[in-house]
């Protein structure tokens, strides 16, 4: 690969945008193809490397005869985690280290610190405000810890309105269903409703807060896994 | 949250602007029971420095001495590993998946 190549594939990854390089085996010829550009390579080669960017999967297909190797780089997966607690103190690094790029969100400032979260994105909006600023995408989830309505359900209405993959509320089942009949009163239907994790997590019988945190992003990667597999057996969707 | 220490393409960037012979082995197919996914990167340098992996360990050591001999020729080259490859068996692929890789130097 050229160091130029490299730089403009490294270019792309830092700004967020969606690109793929394809490499033909036998010859080593390699192009970097993006929405707005098909590397200067042929227009077959671009196209397959676009529909392997939508299904966001990395693969070899068959080129006219050739062997083509496409690479595809999404952006990061997000995580949203709204109450900077201590279960989102294990959580956190966890999904840096699974490939999320994370952001707390807690306007309580005492939770919410660069102390009990180093380097992670900090917010201490309303998190209502943090979520319509960050707009959680079809590469994101969402996990609210507070326990509080007042803070998980400002949180919860902007993350039903969203594309996000995951949304996912921590509580008994008891505080769930009571959760449930305030989204309802507030006019999300059941079939909303549904797309929220509650009780949050995988049933494996976690206590600690680092287990809880485990089952977490245990299911948030079932969800993601699960999800991909369905879109892909109902084709691409451009 | 940094993850930098562990983007293997931003470090082989960064190793080839310091002049070292640089490699990169990337997985692109896999068969079976393999390890890691498509995609999965390994960067080498022509002093044996290497970060992110292509497999359990199983085949690093060979994809390694293949990524020096690309730093030294410049060529690109694809590896198959796996149960019916003689290969394999050397490397103890133990998983009993098939997994091919492509090696290239950054120019």
């Amino acid at each position: 690969m050229k160091s130029e190549l490299l730089k403009a594939l490294n270019l792309g990854r830092t700004e967020g945008r969606p690109v793929a390089l394809a490499t033909l085996l036998d010859d080593g010829g390699q192009w970097l193809i993006d929405e707005s550009s098909d590397g200067g390579g042929p227009e077959v080669i671009a196209l397959l490397a676009r529909t392997a960017i939508v299904e966001d999967r990395s693969q070899v297909v068959d080129c006219e005869g050739a062997t083509l190797f496409i690479q595809v780089h999404n952006p990061p997966l997000r995580m949203v985690v709204v109450g900077a607690v201590h279960i989102a103190q294990a959580l956190s690094p966890m999904a840096a280290r699974t490939g999320y790029r994370v952001t707390v969100i807690d306007p309580r400032g005492a939770f919410a610190t660069e102390e009990r979260f180093p380097g992670v994105d900090i917010s201490n909006e309303w998190p209502d405000e943090a979520l319509r600023r960050i707009r959680p995408d079809g590469r994101t989830a969402v996990v609210t810890l507070t326990h509080d309505p007042k803070l998980d359900d400002a949180a919860l209405q902007v993350a039903l309105s969203s594309d996000a993959f995951y949304i996912g509320s921590l509580g008994s089942k008891k505080t769930h269903r009571a959760r449930l009949n305030r989204l309802e009163r507030l006019g999300f239907d059941k079939t909303a409703c549904d797309r929220i994790h509650g009780p949050v997590g995988l049933h494996i019988g976690a206590e600690s807060p680092a287990e809880i945190a485990v089952a977490i992003l245990a299911e948030i990667t079932q969800t993601r896994h699960m999800a991909a597999k369905l879109a892909l057996s109902q084709g691409p969707t451009v | 949250m940094a993850t930098d220490l562990e983007d293997v393409l931003a470090v082989a960037a960064a190793w080839r602007a310091e002049g070292r012979g640089v490699a990169l082995a990337t997985v692109v197919s896999t068969w079976g029971s393999s390890p890691r996914p498509v995609g999965s990167q390994l960067v080498v340098d022509d002093q044996g420095a290497m970060l992110g992996s292509v497999s359990g360990g199983c085949i690093e050591g060979a994809v390694v001495l293949e990524a020096r001999e690309a730093i030294t020729d410049g060529k690109s080259r694809t590896l198959d590993f796996g149960v019916t490859n003689e290969q394999a068996w050397e490397v103890g692929l133990a998983c009993g998946g098939k997994v091919q890789v492509y090696v290239e130097r950054i120019d």
